[in-house]
């Protein structure tokens, strides 16, 4: 009874630290793009600079979410407490 | 692990069997080690050495071909390592920042690349190197243990007494940061070819054909950029620790 309480738990962790892991590099993901947006707009000739940069910045963003998903697979796969 | 059994249970009939937490275990003296782990890395060191032997064999003043796109290479190392570190420092830094870049990227790229299942072994299944934790986290380590040698070797113990430099409240979080600096690098690495090998694997299960490619591109082109930004953010710790204070800082 009491491992199938801890894998029950467990799933639902990996499942809110993947899904609460990703609401806020979302948001920040969706500044970053449109600002980049707006760069661009202003000033074409510099597109090339702004996407290296966009570019790199949302992987640092992504970073976060995956830190999440790291957490779910030690859950899943390597879970400690079961 | 039972969770675990069954999922692995469940993909074992499939072409594509995803298989988390099991490895080809080797026993060195008193260590047991991941054998597969180490039969991809030595596919890729052994790639990177058969390419450069190949570009350097017959050197032409006038680049053609190969030699070109190699040459190629090492500028763009180059300049990454110079952007981050500063046109006077950054020469003897090239070979280990060049180094990370291309181990990580190459075996990013053979793990998606080559069809590792089609080779049995009888535990666990070939990939990446990258995807095991362990890789990644000698990779963030070497990186730390560079960027330590990098301030000491420059600054002497004045190194350590940067970190109390705008104001001593920073001393707890700069010390902090030493050890957050390698846990996320390799956790971003990690994590990332990971979540890709899984994403594209869970596709695959659910339909073979054609549907994954988008997906797989993707994962290439992710792959590379966290070789990038593995290599980038390594030498931008070593940048900022050689960075004196006390002169101005020239871009």
């Amino acid at each position: 009874m009491d491992s199938s309480l801890v894998t029950a738990a467990s799933v639902v962790a990996a499942g809110l630290a993947v899904g609460l892991g990703a609401i806020g590099p979302g948001i920040g993901q969706g500044t970053a793009a449109g600002q980049a947006v707006e760069g661009i707009a202003r000033q074409p000739e510099a597109e090339g600079k702004i996407r290296a940069t966009l570019l790199l910045s949302l992987a640092f963003m992504e970073a976060l979410t995956i830190y999440g998903l790291v957490i779910a697979l030690i859950l899943l796969f390597a879970n400690p407490f079961a | 692990m039972e969770l675990a059994n069954t999922i692995n249970l469940l993909n074992s009939v499939n072409l594509a069997a995803i298989e988390v937490g099991e490895h080809f275990y080797w026993e060195i003296g008193k260590y047991k080690v991941h054998g597969q782990v180490f039969l991809v890395s030595w596919f890729v060191i052994g790639v990177l050495i058969l390419l450069s032997f190949a570009a350097t064999r017959n050197v032409q003043r006038i680049p053609t071909g190969f030699q070109n796109f190699m040459e190629y290479v090492l500028d763009f190392l180059r300049g990454l390592a110079k952007d981050q570190i500063g046109e006077k420092e950054y020469r003897p830094w090239v070979p280990f920042i060049g180094t990370l870049f291309l181990f990580i990227f190459v075996s990013n790229w053979s793990g998606a690349l080559i069809p590792w299942k089609l080779i049995e072994i009888p535990e666990g299944e070939l990939s990446a190197p990258t995807v095991d934790i362990n890789t990644t986290v000698a990779f963030a380590l070497l990186t730390s243990l560079a960027y330590f040698y990098a301030g000491i070797s420059k600054k002497g113990l004045g190194y350590f007494a940067d970190y109390a430099q705008p104001s001593p409240i920073m001393v707890p979080f700069r010390a902090i940061e030493d050890f957050t600096r390698p846990l996320s690098l390799s956790f971003r690495l990690f994590g990332n070819i990971l979540a890709d090998e899984l994403a594209v694997g869970v596709l695959v299960l659910l339909v073979p054909l054609i549907v994954p490619l988008p997906l797989m591109i993707l994962g290439l082109f992710t792959s590379a950029i966290q070789a990038l930004i593995f290599a980038t953010l390594a030498a931008s710790y070593i940048g900022e620790a050689m960075e004196s204070h006390g002169e101005e800082h020239h871009e």
